[in-house]
């Protein structure tokens, strides 16, 4: 059992914060009745603290779907769950059980199960309901949830209340059927294609009495919105009202992500997706009105572990028929373990805050110190633990005189795996750097000399020096040099920055 | 009378279960229609239901061998079109 991140005493020594948002104003759930929070408290995609410990899995059980979306061409899974063009196992319910239960009795950090897609779960209510009615008995550890587009959802209301599903996810990209229009070109509604401004309508409709039978019912609401620009992205702030007054408790606005060679309408007709400026900037202004969920990283539909890192490969279905499963045992000892993770975040949270005295005695000092992002290499438990070259994601964090913020995550590909994949390395590892653009320093583990040069280069700093800290001290630990330093009363200067906004 | 998938189907699953003659069935390299067990949706739906939420243009033919969804009939856009609504769309 791979339990290294949550034992490692060098992080329980270290002390200190290592949840996302303690101590600062980024805890994003600390506004919800306590009701709300115990339920998400151990969600891995609604806490943002919770996802350092816990983790989730999807199924791919439901293939079809009754709308179009612009930015899907369905060879791929749902765009609007998983990233785009990526291509999950389709399992049959049977199927998935057993592969569900196989990973819940190997990864005991699994708490949560989700369908959505390739295609729209509701769209095939018999073959998602079938597999959640089996995980309710066999698995009751296991939450249960659903990410629709919400066409079928008022109709499937009743169904899924039966099957005690607390947290169903739709994506809602618009309340305007003008605007919807140009990202839906047609749905299924009642045996007919319905084109256009009209179909757009009834799908809209269809997602807002969805969304308010729900919350009626007390099933958790989380709001997905893709940010499409010059079509809903100056909408999107509208949005989050309109679904906050429903009764969404989290929204949750993740950039288009639109490749000519996904095939999709979107790519192959040259439509950009945001930058990362824009979409911080958007998730900025919606976090007036609403609770923003920073950290989804529009996991890989069939994605199975903690964080970045993916096990899939040690679940695939010849390898689980293999596998006997006793689940009663297992959920002994999930439940230990289990125990043993909230020991260690009620410790973590204790010690939290003392950091952030040291900010903001800083802030008095100086007032105009500028905010710097940093990038941080993890493999989860909220330490600074993973290697520069094995980060398949890097989190990234604004420190500020006041606080330490989740901004987002950004994914990279590995420019090594120590294999003969390392032929390409230079240009690889030149578009890793690229997406950290914007940032000043990235922590992690360890480095090689060759990325610390170029990136010293790019004008981003590598910090080795805080392995296995909690990330949050970490962060705050070297704002303060830096401001100790001087860096921080000038703006960022060099034609990085400048390169970086081109 | 019955209409047929040809290549180009993505094997999406969405006929399938909408098909109220079970006439759709899995297969390589991409979905079929049972020929026999086609109504065309006749005395059941106004529309073939298949073609209606098919996501992708020109891969069901009626009997004839015609698409029951032309290009441009997936988008909205007519195929002259395209070019000017590509330009809108970059410019964004
Ligand atoms: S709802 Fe999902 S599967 Fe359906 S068209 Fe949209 S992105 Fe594709
Ligand atoms: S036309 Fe109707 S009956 Fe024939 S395959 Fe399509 S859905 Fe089935
Ligand atoms: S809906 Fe169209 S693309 Fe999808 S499986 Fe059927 S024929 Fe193929």
């Amino acid at each position: 059992m791979e339990l290294t991140v949550l034992n490692n005493d060098a992080g329980a020594e270290a002390g200190g914060c290592s949840s996302s948002g303690c101590g600062s104003s980024g805890d994003q759930l600390s506004h919800l009745p306590d009701d709300i929070r115990e339920k998400v408290h151990n969600h891995p995609c609604y806490s943002e603290e919770a996802h350092h410990h816990y983790a989730r899995m999807h199924v791919a059980v439901a293939p079809a779907c009754n709308i179009q979306c612009h930015y899907c061409n369905r060879k791929y899974d749902c765009a609007n769950e998983s990233r785009p063009g990526v291509v999950s196992e389709l399992l049959s319910p049977d199927q998935a059980v057993r592969k569900v239960l196989a990973v819940a009795a190997n990864i005991p950090q699994m708490t949560v199960l989700g369908i959505a897609g390739p295609g729209d779960p509701l769209a095939n209510p018999e073959r998602t309901f079938e597999t959640f009615r089996q995980l309710t008995e066999k698995a009751p550890d296991i939450k249960l949830c659903v990410s629709t587009n919400g066409l079928a959802l008022p109709a499937q209301v009743e169904e899924l209340c039966k099957h005690n599903i607390d947290h169903v996810t739709i994506t809602i990209n618009t309340v305007d059927p003008e605007i919807g229009a140009k990202i839906y070109p047609w749905v299924f509604w009642n045996n007919r294609r319905i084109k256009g401004v009209k179909g757009a309508k009834i799908l809209i409709e269809q997602q807002q009495k969805g969304l308010e039978m729900l919350t009626e019912r007390g099933i958790l609401v989380k709001v997905n919105s893709v940010m499409i620009p010059g079509v809903n992205d100056k909408h999107l702030e509208e949005v989050s009202k309109v679904v906050k007054e429903k009764g969404a408790f989290l929204h949750n606005v993740m950039p288009l992500i639109a490749e000519a060679e996904h095939g999709t309408f979107y790519g192959v007709m040259g439509q950009r997706g945001p930058t990362h400026d824009e979409l911080q900037d958007l998730q900025d202004k919606c976090s007036g009105d609403m609770n923003m969920m920073r950290h989804c990283r529009q996991c890989r539909a069939d994605a199975v572990g903690l964080l970045g890192e993916d096990r899939g490969d040690e679940f695939t279905m010849d390898k689980i028929e293999e596998m006997e499963i006793d689940y009663e045992a297992a959920m002994v000892k999930r439940k230990e373990i289990h125990l043993e993770i909230e020991a260690n975040r009620k410790a973590q949270a204790a010690k939290s805050g003392e950091a952030f005295v040291a900010l903001a005695s800083l802030g008095t000092k100086k007032k105009e110190l500028r905010p710097v992002l940093m990038a941080v290499a993890t493999t989860g438990g909220g330490l600074i633990n993973q290697h520069f070259g094995h980060a398949s994601e890097f989190l990234i964090y604004e420190a500020s005189p006041t606080d330490v913020r989740f901004i987002s995550h950004r994914k990279v590909d590995l420019y090594c795996s120590g294999g003969d994949t390392c032929g390409d390395a230079e240009t690889a590892l030149q578009k890793n750097i690229r997406t950290l653009e914007g940032c000043e320093v990235v922590l992690c583990s360890k480095i090689g000399y060759e990325p610390w040069d170029m990136l010293e280069e790019a004008g981003i700093q590598p910090n080795g020096e805080h392995a296995m800290e909690p990330i949050e001290d970490a962060i705050a630990a070297v704002y303060k040099e830096m401001a100790d330093a001087g860096q921080l009363d000038k703006p960022r200067q060099t034609a990085e920055a400048a390169q970086a906004t081109a | 009378m019955a209409l047929s998938i040809v290549e180009g189907c993505v094997n999406c699953w969405a006929c399938a279960p909408v098909c109220p003659s079970d006439a759709i069935f899995e297969a390589t390299p991409h979905f079929m229609i049972d020929a026999k067990k086609c109504t065309e949706c006749e005395g059941d739906y106004a529309n073939p239901q298949c073609a209606s939420i098919c996501p992708i243009e020109t891969v069901i033919l009626d009997a004839a061998g015609d698409p029951l969804n032309p290009p441009g009939s997936l988008t909205g856009i007519p195929p002259e079109t395209m070019a000017a609504a590509m330009a809108e769309i970059q410019a964004r």
